[in-house]
């Protein structure tokens, strides 16, 4: 007879339920499966109804955000073997501290609307003409804020970090992350335009560093270290117009010198 | 303070969505969770040692006999309970805090970042050095 695993996972129904509950489904236990497998299994051979999101299913697209046992993981991504062994029991809950729609679904418009605030694209204040041709950037100057691209709003880093869930305000790891990718390219000149959300009780200094986010991050973006940076250069920037307020920047150039 | 307006304090009426609510307890089920809480802790314990070693110096203006009269106070049981315990959270911070340190500062030498562990391993060996003259000079003068 084949392994099984039980999976426990948490179903939630708008229009039935008044809070999530859990159903058990046994799955063949298979080394080569990870979670997504096994959910898609539940919901071509057991039960279609089971709700979830998924698309790429190779770690890009960053859709297939689930908690595995606890543990915010793309489901895409996390063996069941890692977990379980024949007869074994796996808890899959929807991302923790989102609102849910349906069983593992959880809304994004919070954080899509945060995203939105860190303006993460490039702003170029003087943009030269066409003619003068592509915008050169050395290695050095990618490296400078590469690792931080590697973000795939996961949200992930939102399910591990707990002042995400005690305050819903909070712009949270990936949106900071995504600015200081932006702030640090040195063909953008919005690192002003975006002190204003950055530099807020509600942005970095809502940030205790747990850490959470970084070692849940499934593409080594480290959000914590972005805060902690941004924490240390905005301290030292509110140091300087303290000391020396005649050199205060103009707002017009204070971007791209920022960006540097 | 400047407010930020474009997310409103409140989301919009969902009634069929469902808002999990966070425990009071929230730091208890994980340890990474409670390490964390403990850290934070840790700071009290930092902030009394300070004060401790704040009374001993004004105990060392005020002569020899303000200093033995504080010298039979932190030798008392509960006063060592304390220390102990204070002992082991000022580590716990130190090491906590040393160990975050190269995520909040990646030096860059010649356009290559420092190894992480290189980082962590300055500030081991500054405050071994710290400890071994402080140590040097302690045992000297007995």
């Amino acid at each position: 007879m084949s392994d099984k695993v039980i999976l426990e996972i948490a179903r939630y129904s708008p229009e039935r339920d008044a809070e999530p509950s859990f159903q058990a489904f046994e799955v063949p236990f298979r080394k080569e499966w990870v979670v997504l497998d096994a959910l898609n299994h539940v919901k071509d051979t057991i039960d279609g109804s089971l709700t979830y999101r998924w698309s790429c299913r190779m770690g890009i697209c960053g859709s297939c955000g689930v908690m595995v046992n606890g543990e915010p993981k793309l489901s895409c991504a996390t063996f069941l073997s890692s977990y379980a062994r024949n007869g074994n029991r796996v808890r899959v809950e929807p991302l923790r501290y989102f609102p849910i729609v349906r069983d593992l679904v959880t809304e994004l418009s919070g954080f899509l609307g945060k995203l939105k605030q860190v303006k993460p694209w490039l702003i170029a204040k003087d943009e030269p003409p066409l003619s003068q041709g592509e915008f050169l950037q050395t290695p050095e100057q990618l490296e400078e804020y590469r690792q931080f691209s590697m973000c795939i709003n996961c949200t992930l880093c939102y399910a591990a970090c707990p002042v995400v869930g005690l305050d819903p305000q909070f712009v949270g790891p990936a949106a900071i992350a995504l600015a200081q990718r932006y702030n640090k390219d040195s063909r953008d000149a919005g690192a002003t335009d975006r002190t204003a959300v950055l530099a807020h009780p509600e942005g970095i200094w809502g940030c205790t560093f747990v850490g959470e986010c970084t070692r849940v991050c499934p593409k080594h973006v480290d959000p914590a270290g972005a805060i902690q940076q941004y924490k240390i250069k905005a301290a030292l920037d509110w140091t300087k117009t303290l000391l020396m307020p005649w050199n205060r920047r103009k707002p017009e150039d204070a971007g791209s010198a920022a960006a540097d | 303070m400047q407010q930020l307006t474009k997310v409103p304090l409140y989301t919009e009426y969902h009634p069929r969505w469902y808002r999990p609510r966070v425990s009071v307890y929230w730091w208890l089920g994980q340890w990474q969770y409670l390490k964390f809480i403990l850290r934070e802790l840790s700071s009290v314990f930092v902030a009394l040692v300070v004060v401790m070693t704040l009374l001993q110096l004004r105990a060392l203006r005020n002569g020899p006999e303000a200093y033995a009269k504080l010298q039979a106070l932190l030798k008392s049981p509960a006063v060592l309970v304390v220390s102990v315990v204070s002992l082991f959270f000022v580590v716990f911070h130190t090491i906590t805090w040393f160990n975050l340190t190269p995520r909040a500062m990646p030096l860059r030498v010649r356009g290559k970042r420092v190894p992480e562990w290189l980082v962590a391993a300055s500030n081991y060996a500054v405050w071994i050095v710290a400890s071994g003259l402080v140590a040097f000079l302690v045992l000297r003068s007995q």
